[in-house]
């Protein structure tokens, strides 16, 4: 036991060793910013190939563990863990707290990741390549014709699926338990409700992953048949299995992204959020519906009617609490005294190619409808939409709004909005048509395609470089203002936000909120 | 609300933790077992009752006649001859029907198979009846011999007015190396 008011300790071991709930934010951030460079650079390989019909520069066999692994990464790699690092940093400052619950827990949970990823990557220089089956690696593809680095891929599941867990329980134990004196849970910020619910989310539906590759294992090596219908068993339960999980999946993604949002656009509007009780219930009531709706990513399995429709209503239900959202945040900027800045940009981007991302989505869940547009680059476009111009954006735009209190330094104004506009010029381009080439029947997941697909194509290449380049402008930006950014000590750097991170100084201290502040 | 542990930070990852081992046997426990009970009760899939049918009498329909089709596949790298003896027959729902498939081991050495079955369209597989199937049990045959492997079943009366046509699809699997290796197939 040595000072209390200690600082951060040098070298090395200050991140190896580290407890403290900011050092353990910033290792997350910058560990999945790193994702997102390597899983983007596996989509250039893909846009890089589909650029022209016909086989260009690698073989289908390559392009296949390209479109996997760029989805595992970017889905458990930089999406997932980005907004696991944005908890650790800011809901501890957000609800008056000292630090994470657990905060050796918290340590360990960021420490596996690396060697979780380092795993998986390794496959792509082992006999047989790297995993070819598809992110959602259905049996008896990732079973019975699986290359033998399927088991490493396992592993590396397993591994990233337990830091998830830990994550999640330490912000539910936090959340719960360390909130300042008087902040009820009906006073917290919007950020930490959403990453509250999408924390239970994680906690119930990980382990359902973790049991479907457990059972994977199995088939491939213990000798049963979970999937293989040569035992008894199904691949078709593969798919049930997988998307009770997949599909909370990919409301863990964006709810936190809602959460962002929703503390970006009031600040840049300087009125409080519109509806925060009906914000709060619209989460809770999509996490909820979020369990009973997973069938709808397999319509053409051979469902019954009854099955499919009752899969469908579900489906369109979550429009509703969507919807509120939507109108809320909307709303909230109903005759605001806005200003245009980085976040707010990526803010409001965020919630107009969101929205364009839930209509397809609900034209997806039209079951009948759902059967002409099954597997094709239709769904590709949809969610992209919602992954990339969701997640994504609103991460940018986080980014963009804590970085001042983080750092003590403000980002170059103009470079954001120029990284925004080429953000949002090239996103579009590149999956814009995509919606039409899906449409027009173009499958997913091919290296090569129909010449009448070519043209769209091409565009949707160029628009991917684009938006691929705008991320190094980002990379350089954020490096730029942590090295030598304009220094600001101001508590509160945009007039318009509220909350608790912004009452202690800037850059934020080592420790913050040691004494915890009266919310009243 | 039930307290654990008086440490409140306890407390609460005790119940998570609790919750995330409880959702990873949920697959095991209810998920797999589930899935098997609903594709029974609603005939999905179009599998058929793995256990021989007790024929209950109630006359044979004559009005109706239904065409049975035959199908017969080797999955992946099963070597042997395996189909069926007639590819279609015309049959009253409520008779019983005899048929076989023939089977040939071309290997030199034993092997074991196990046939599964699959009935198109899948509504129909809850009146489809098999009072007598090979699939019922595995099926061990010496190197270089040839065997007829029986199928008895019933159409049952009561399959909708609008199936005129049911086929019923063997897949074979070469399970040598399962019973072998003295694991049981689930």
């Amino acid at each position: 036991m040595g000072d209390h008011h200690h600082g951060p300790a040098k070298g090395l071991s200050r991140w190896l060793f580290t407890t403290n709930h900011k050092d353990i934010g910033t290792m997350y951030l910058w560990f999945s910013f790193a994702m997102f460079i390597l899983g983007g650079s596996f989509a250039m390989i893909i846009r890089a190939e589909l650029f022209q019909p016909g086989m260009q520069l690698v073989d289908p066999a390559f392009f296949n563990q390209m479109t996997t692994l760029h989805g595992l990464v970017m889905v458990f790699g930089a999406i997932m863990p980005s907004f696991v690092g944005l908890a650790n940093w800011m809901i501890p400052m957000m609800i008056g707290a000292p630090d994470m619950a657990l905060p050796r827990m918290n340590n360990w949970s960021f420490w596996i990741l690396p060697p979780a990823f380092l795993i998986l990557a390794s496959t792509l220089f082992m006999e047989g390549g790297a995993p070819a089956f598809g992110w959602t690696f259905y049996a008896p593809l990732s079973t019975t014709y699986a290359p033998p680095s399927v088991t490493y891929f396992i592993f590396s599941i397993h591994v990233l699926g337990l830091s998830s867990i830990m994550g999640s329980i330490n912000i539910i134990a936090t959340v719960m338990n360390m909130r300042a004196p008087g902040m009820t849970y009906m006073k917290m910020p919007m950020f930490v409700w959403t990453w509250l619910i999408t924390a239970f989310l994680l906690v119930a539906v990980m382990p359902v992953l973790a049991g479907a590759v457990t059972m994977m294992l199995m088939d491939i090596h213990f000798g049963t048949s979970f999937f293989s219908a040569a035992g008894g068993g199904d691949p078709v339960l593969f798919q049930h299995i997988f998307w009770f999980f997949g599909h909370p999946e990919v409301y863990i993604i964006i709810l936190p992204a809602f959460g962002v949002v929703s503390q970006i656009i009031p600040a840049f509007s300087r009125k409080p959020l519109f509806g925060y009780d009906s914000m709060v219930y619209a989460t809770a009531a999509i996490a909820f519906l979020s369990f009973v709706v997973w069938a709808h990513h397999m319509y053409t399995v051979g469902m019954p009617v009854a099955g499919e429709l009752f899969f469908m209503y579900a489906t369109m239900l979550i429009a509703v609490p969507t919807g509120v959202k939507v109108f809320n945040w909307v709303s909230t900027m109903w005759r605001g005294a806005m200003t245009f800045e980085t976040p707010m940009l990526f803010a409001i981007g965020f919630l107009v190619l969101f929205t364009i991302g839930g209509f397809t989505g609900l034209m997806l869940s039209i079951a009948p409808a759902d059967f002409q547009y099954h597997d094709s680059y239709f769904v590709v476009a949809h969610f992209h939409y919602v992954m990339v111009a969701g997640a994504v954006f609103s991460m940018s735009a986080a980014v963009y709004y804590w970085l001042p209190k983080w750092c003590g330094r403000m980002y170059n104004e103009t470079m954001g909005k120029t990284h925004f506009w080429i953000s949002f010029i090239g996103f579009n381009i590149a999956f814009f048509p995509q919606h039409f080439v899906g449409l027009a029947g173009m499958p997913r997941r091919i290296p090569d395609y129909a010449l009448q697909f070519a043209d769209f194509n091409m565009l949707s290449s160029i628009g991917a470089f684009i938006y691929g380049a705008s991320q190094i402008l980002f990379l350089y930006n954020v490096v730029a203002t942590i090295v030598a950014g304009k220094p600001t000590s101001e508590e509160k750097t945009w007039d318009g936000a509220e909350g608790l991170e912004w009452t202690v100084a800037t850059p934020a201290p080592y420790h913050t909120f040691e004494t915890p502040p009266q919310v009243k | 609300m039930l307290r654990l542990n008086n440490n409140p930070v306890l407390d609460t990852v005790i119940k998570l933790v609790t919750t995330a081992v409880a959702m990873f046997a949920f697959v095991f426990v209810v998920m797999v077992p589930l899935y098997d009970v609903l594709c029974d009760a609603l005939g999905i899939n179009g599998k058929t009752s793995g256990e021989a049918y007790t024929a209950v009498q109630a006359g044979v329909d004559e009005s109706r006649t239904i065409t049975i089709q035959f199908v017969a596949t080797n999955n992946e790298s099963m070597p042997w001859e395996f189909g069926p003896s007639v590819t279609m027959m015309k049959v009253n729902p409520g008779a019983s029907n005899d048929t076989v498939f023939l089977a040939r081991n071309p290997l030199p050495q034993a092997m074991i198979a196990q046939a599964i079955p699959s009935v198109s369209p899948a509504r129909a597989a809850a009146y489809f009846h098999k009072t007598e199937c090979f699939c019922f049990n595995q099926q061990p045959l010496d190197g270089e011999t040839a065997t007829d492997m029986p199928l008895q079943f019933i159409v049952d009366r009561d399959l909708p007015q609008d199936i005129k046509t049911i086929t019923l699809s063997y897949t074979l699997f070469d399970i040598t190396d399962l019973v072998d290796g003295d694991v049981a197939a689930r």
